[in-house]
């Protein structure tokens, strides 16, 4: 069965075309670099500038920002891998990887297709099929129904027979899209209706199913590999227990405390699972496993995953190399005795988002962005640079909510530590891991007010260059006074309060920061480092260094610790529309389509009451009102955009 | 060019900082100066009241009306000191001083509504005027930061009617425009009958909405004229002249939009400052200036090297020296203060008929070349030096001090006496700034030898009526004179009548000159002409 889908198989690849975007696309650009293979890039009129077409031998514009119009768009992907002679395509993740049509498409059209043959993405694509075939082949799956009878009657019925607490999918679902937990009867009919709702949205097909759901269960998946010749094998597992949204955040391999018996259970079972299937190439077979270490199969993946790279390193594997050589013709490079397991890897993603807003999605430019340099024990996949719009980044970010800072306290944490870890990792230890913003040390806000002081002066300074009278004392920025000391009194914003500094300006340079009750000696400089901003400062004698950045009346800080961000209250008369109008929720919380508007000019509200829905990254965002009043004006129609911080509603200001 | 062709040789030498003068010294004049300015800091019922209104205090309307984190030149601090007897007026009832304002130096004047509501007593008016006549000399743009209610009452005889009274203010504000000196007026209080003129005669002026009022008759004023009860705001605030009378230009929501704006106006000048003089990079000297205080001490009969100040004070301290060994109690040469370049004249002792003649020469070359100050201790008189035709050498140098068009700045760093005051451009010679030390002493001559010269002119008197003339009765004759000598000759004294324009710190020299310069360079130098020379 394997040779009949496979596409001439022998045949040289020495040209591929990526139809990706981001760290996938550069991922495999650079392994196909290494193989002596020419690599040929798609992108979309927004992606332009993008790393990975800088980084292709060749480059291909396939249409608009869309990705329906561009990365989904199967025929001009076809075509340009006609028009540049590439024999293969490699699909990523996301987009085209596990679409059926589009392998079967490019087995018509003779091209190489870097994935699983099409009847594998179709058998895994849908559940209830998955299931019953991974029953057949003596995989653990856990119980459920997947039948053809959607009715509510007959959902609710064997939700009852399962018993709750169940999950309900999306048949065709995946990324945690148009699934609910549901942990009571009462709460079925809406759950579903919700769950329906996005699953149409999303795949056009509201079909479910319904599974037992297992209570604090680890999500524990195989990465596993096949080829032409019928053999497959396993790279050990990897631990994705901890979620957020149903969304993975860091990844671990091989996956912590697990008996070794069991792990050899674990990659056996998955490999008959691919089997079944008469899989190649990469994929990952899903299990849950509950606290005694049993496990089953929940879905397989027929593609490389984002998290692949932490079972290369502990295999010292290139998976990406694997896949084309397969895709060749190739065997396997490596027999299941001679695949390593050695170390542990973790894999840690950095999201645009904002942990503190319920990991509410952020787009917008990227300002700033520093990464540490890679080395053997550490990668670093990216697909953005400083400059353009994008979703997903690393490590030192300006200009974007992430969850790095998160991230640090996550990994730091003793339970995460020990390898206690389940999928309601993040709810259970909520407190801990997102403690609600604790006000910024005093000692930060003198950093913060000395680095806003120290950036006015390398202005001033920049200013008296362009003059002739350039050494005038009074283009110095020591705030002299005569026979008096110079008290500037500055406000910062630490979240929603206010901070009011004192800065008194000492003769020798340094400052006397009053904040309360406590004053602090203040004292530092200014450095510039490749494109950075570097803030050495000393405060009270303790001396720190920490990167600076300045943006639109915020201050980061990044330092060893984490990052700080304190915001320099814009003045009323700087704001454009009147404050009442920009305060609380009328706001758009990030860049979105505005879905429904509630209410219209001359309305009378409560605080509470919803105003408008937004859609944002796939998500629903209610915007409410922040307090009783009557609507002024409603800036946007449905349908419209909405830029980040763009005011959506504004209120009747009220007499004074 | 040989490799030490352009050095100079540099200037000082390390003082003994454990001898005891040393030490006394130090702690004098210092100690002096930090007594008066707790009287500058004094917290009052009418600022807790003023806070309260959300208005901001006069001082830091200038700190946010000027360049972040630049320095400010504040003018005589000390007006009003002590002058109107139990009524306090902490330095006169206005702040008066230059600052950057969007890169531009201007002339800032704030009234002090939390001294009797800002209102004019006699010295408020000179302060003013003051300030106005240092923007006119040097072209300076005037920023008026008014709150009050116009003219003292009571004291409407000292600020009314004369010349350089409160109509003046108006009369140079005409004067001032017509020159291209740009007036901005921001009215943040009241702006009562002569008062508002200051925005009506500005170039571009800003009103504070609920807060500034601008009216000839005050509410009072129009009840007890036609009976009609008006409120102050109906009658002249932010939204009638912005939108009806058209009197103002910009409205403002507070304080701090209000200076906002002035900074914008200022910005929108398109001003350029063209240096008529070369700059070289500025250069701190090589002695920290704080040991001026145990150099100069407050005895003004210890002897000390003027070279010993200049050498705190001048770029790397160096010093060119002119005819240094000609009339050596005086002092003369060339410097750079923050790289401009400067004549200085030092006196090092009592003035002698060549030491005259050197400063005539050296006049007539900073003429030519550059700008100039002037320390000064006090002139000898005697008959000896009269044959000598010191009165004729003097004249020479008040002439050239007189007739110099190159901005001339005065400190006062010792005893300025006589004669002595008028040579080394005292207030009478229109110096474009005038600045004493706190142990400075300014009086036509020193107290005990006025007191010896009316005790000797007694004696005289006695001896021609055959009376006796007692040691008891010429101390009793003496004391008083010295006394008052010593009242009136004291800085603070001086300071107080505006005589000066302003004390300052001994270690602040360096920079308060090197802000002076700044300023005064923003007027083209004109050319000099020097009238008759008696040889």
């Amino acid at each position: 069965r394997s040779m009949k889908h496979a596409a001439t198989p022998g045949r040289n690849i020495t040209r591929v075309l990526i139809a990706n975007r981001g760290e996938i696309a550069c991922r495999v650009i650079r392994t196909a670099r290494k193989m002596g293979i020419q690599s040929v890039a798609v992108f979309s009129e927004a992606d332009r500038n993008s790393m990975h077409v800088d980084m292709a031998d060749k480059a291909y514009c396939i249409g608009p920002a869309p990705s329906q119009q561009s990365y989904l768009c199967m025929e001009k992907i076809i075509e340009v891998a006609k028009i540049s002679a590439a024999q293969a395509i490699h699909p990523g993740y996301g987009f085209l990887s596990e679409n059926m049509e589009f392998a079967e498409l490019c087995k018509q059209e003779g091209i190489i297709f870097i994935g699983p043959p099409s009847s594998a993405i179709r058998d895994m694509g849908i559940k209830s099929t998955s299931k019953s075939i991974m029953a057949a082949a003596g995989v653990p799956v856990v119980e459920g129904y997947h039948g053809e009878d959607q009715s509510d009657q007959c959902l609710k019925e064997h939700a009852g027979r399962i018993g709750y607490p169940v999950m309900i999918k999306a048949v065709r679902g995946g990324g945690g899209k148009g699934m609910r937990i549901i942990r009571s009867e009462e709460e079925f009919q809406e759950q579903l209706e919700s769950a329906r709702r996005e699953a149409k949205k999303s795949f056009n097909d509201d079909a479910m199913l319904i599974e037992k759901f297992v209570d604090t269960p680890r999500h524990v998946e195989v990465q596993v590999f096949g080829d032409h010749h019928g053999n497959v094998v396993y790279l050990f597992e990897r631990d994705c227990s901890v979620q957020r949204r149903h969304q993975k955040i860091i990844e671990e391999a091989p996956a912590p405390g697990i008996k070794p018996e069991v792990r050899k259970k674990l990659g056996e079972a998955a490999v008959r699972a691919a089997k079944a299937v008469s899989y190649v190439g990469a994929g990952t077979v899903e299990f849950i496993m509950d606290s005694k270490q049993n496990f089953y199969f929940m879905e397989m993946n027929t593609r490389l995953q984002v998290e692949h790279p932490v079972s290369e390193m502990i295999t010292g594997t290139d998976l990406v190399e694997w896949q084309l050589r397969v895709a060749a013709g190739e065997k396997i490079p490596l027999s299941q005795e001679d695949i390593p397991l050695q170390g542990h890897a973790f894999e840690a993603r950095i999201y645009a988002e904002d942990p503190n807003n319920n990991f509410m999605p952020g787009a917008g430019p990227l300002v700033h962005l520093s990464t540490p340099q890679a080395d053997p024990s550490k990668r670093i996949e990216t697909g953005v640079r400083q400059g353009p719009t994008s979703k997903t980044t690393e490590t030192m970010i300006v200009g974007l909510h992430t969850n790095i800072d998160f991230l640090l306290r996550l990994s730091s944490h003793p339970e995460f530590e020990a390898g206690n870890v389940h999928t309601d990792f993040i709810p259970q230890h909520h407190k801990e891991l997102l403690p609600s913003r604790s006000s910024v040390a005093k000692e930060s806000l003198c950093q913060a007010a000395l680095g806003l002081i120290l950036k006015e002066k390398a202005v001033t300074d920049a200013f008296k260059l362009h003059v002739q009278d350039q050494f005038s004392p009074f283009s110095f920025s020591n705030g002299r006074r005569l026979n008096i000391c110079y008290t500037r009194n500055m406000t910062l914003r630490d979240g929603n309060s206010d901070v009011a500094i004192a800065v008194t300006y000492n003769h020798d340079g340094s400052y006397n920061m009053q904040i309360e009750d406590k004053t602090f000696q203040v004292l530092g400089e200014l450095s510039s480092e490749e494109d950075c901003t570097y803030l050495k400062c000393s405060v009270n004698g303790v001396a720190s260094k920490a990167k600076l950045v300045i943006l639109d009346s915020t201050i980061y800080l990044f330092t060893m610790e984490g990052s700080i961000e304190i915001d320099i209250p814009v003045p009323k008369y700087l704001s454009s529309v009147s404050s009442e109008g920009t305060q609380g929720g009328t706001i758009a919380p990030m860049t979105g389509t505005i879905e429904k508007v509630f209410v219209k000019a001359g309305d009378t509200v409560k605080a509470g009451d919803s105003l408008l829905v937004m859609i944002a990254m796939k998500m629903e965002h209610t915007i409410k009102a922040p307090k009783d009043g009557t609507i002024k004006k409603v800036f946007f129609r449905e349908g419209a955009q909405a830029n980040r911080h763009a005011p959506l509603v504004e209120f009747e200001e009220e007499a004074e | 060019r040989a490799y030490h062709g352009d050095a100079v040789a540099t200037l000082g030498t390390q003082p003994d900082s454990g001898s005891s003068v040393y030490q006394k010294s130090l702690a004098l004049p210092l100690n002096h100066l930090h007594h008066f300015l707790k009287y500058l800091a004094k917290n009052s019922k009418a600022r807790t009241l003023h806070i309260s209104r959300g208005k901001l205090l006069p001082r830091e309307r200038i700190d946010n009306l000027i360049d972040p984190g630049s320095p400010f030149l504040e003018l005589s601090q000390f007006a009003g000191y002590q002058l109107y007897g139990k009524e306090e007026v902490p330095a006169g009832g206005i702040i008066t001083g230059i600052g950057r304002v969007s890169g531009v130096e201007c002339m800032i004047v704030a009234n002090d509504a939390t001294v009797k509501g800002g209102s004019y007593y006699p010295i408020t008016v000179k302060k003013h005027v003051r300030a106005q006549e240092i923007a006119l000399q040097n072209r300076l743009p005037c920023i008026y930061l008014v709150d009050s209610g116009g003219a003292n009452l009571p004291w409407q005889a000292d600020t009314f009617p004369d010349r350089d009274h409160f109509g003046r203010i108006f009369y140079n504000q005409a004067v001032m425009s017509s020159e291209n000196i740009t007036q901005i007026a921001v009215v943040m209080g009241s702006c009562t009958a002569g008062g508002a003129y200051v925005p009506a005669m500005a170039d571009e002026n800003i009103i504070v909405r609920k807060q500034g009022t601008i009216f000839l008759a005050g509410p009072p004023l129009v009840k007890a004229a036609t009976g009609e009860e008006v409120s102050a705001e109906d009658l002249g605030g932010a939204d009638l002249h912005c939108r009806k009378s058209g009197v103002t230009d910009h409205y403002a929501l507070d304080d701090h939009h209000a200076l906002h704006l002035a900074r914008k106006v200022v910005r929108s000048l398109n001003y350029q400052k063209k240096l008529d003089v070369t700059v070289e990079p500025s250069e701190e000297p090589l002695f920290p200036a704080d040991e001026l205080y145990g150099i100069v001490g407050a005895n003004l009969k210890r002897s000390f090297d003027v070279r010993e100040v200049i050498a705190r004070i001048v770029d790397g301290s160096r010093f060119n020296e002119f005819k240094a060994l000609y009339g050596d109690t005086l002092v003369t040469g060339f410097a750079r203060i923050f790289g401009y370049p400067v004549g200085i004249i030092g006196n090092n002792g009592v003035l002698f008929s060549e030491s005259a003649k050197k400063v005539s020469t050296v006049k007539n070359l900073c003429c030519r070349k550059n700008s100039l100050i002037l320390n000064q201790v006090r002139f000898m008189v005697g008959r000896d030096y009269e044959a000598e035709g010191i009165a004729k050498d003097g004249a020479k140098m008040v002439a050239a001090v007189a007739c110099a068009k190159v901005p001339k700045i005065t400190i006062i760093i010792g005893g300025s006496y006589g004669a002595g005051n008028y040579g080394m451009c005292g207030r009478a010679y229109s110096p474009r700034f005038l600045y004493m030390w706190p142990n400075a002493r300014i009086s036509v001559m020193g107290g005990e030898q006025a007191a010896t010269v009316l005790a000797t002119v007694a004696r005289d008197q006695k001896t021609r009526e055959g009376k006796p003339f007692s040691s008891a009765e010429e101390a009793a004759l003496k004391e008083p004179i010295i006394k008052k000598f010593e009242e009136e000759g004291n800085p603070y004294y001086s300071s107080a009548r505006l005589w000066d324009d302003g004390i300052i710190d001994p270690a602040d020299s360096r920079l308060v000159l090197g802000l002076s310069i700044s300023a005064a360079l923003n007027a083209p130098i004109q050319k000099t002409d020097f009238g008759i020379f008696r040889m």
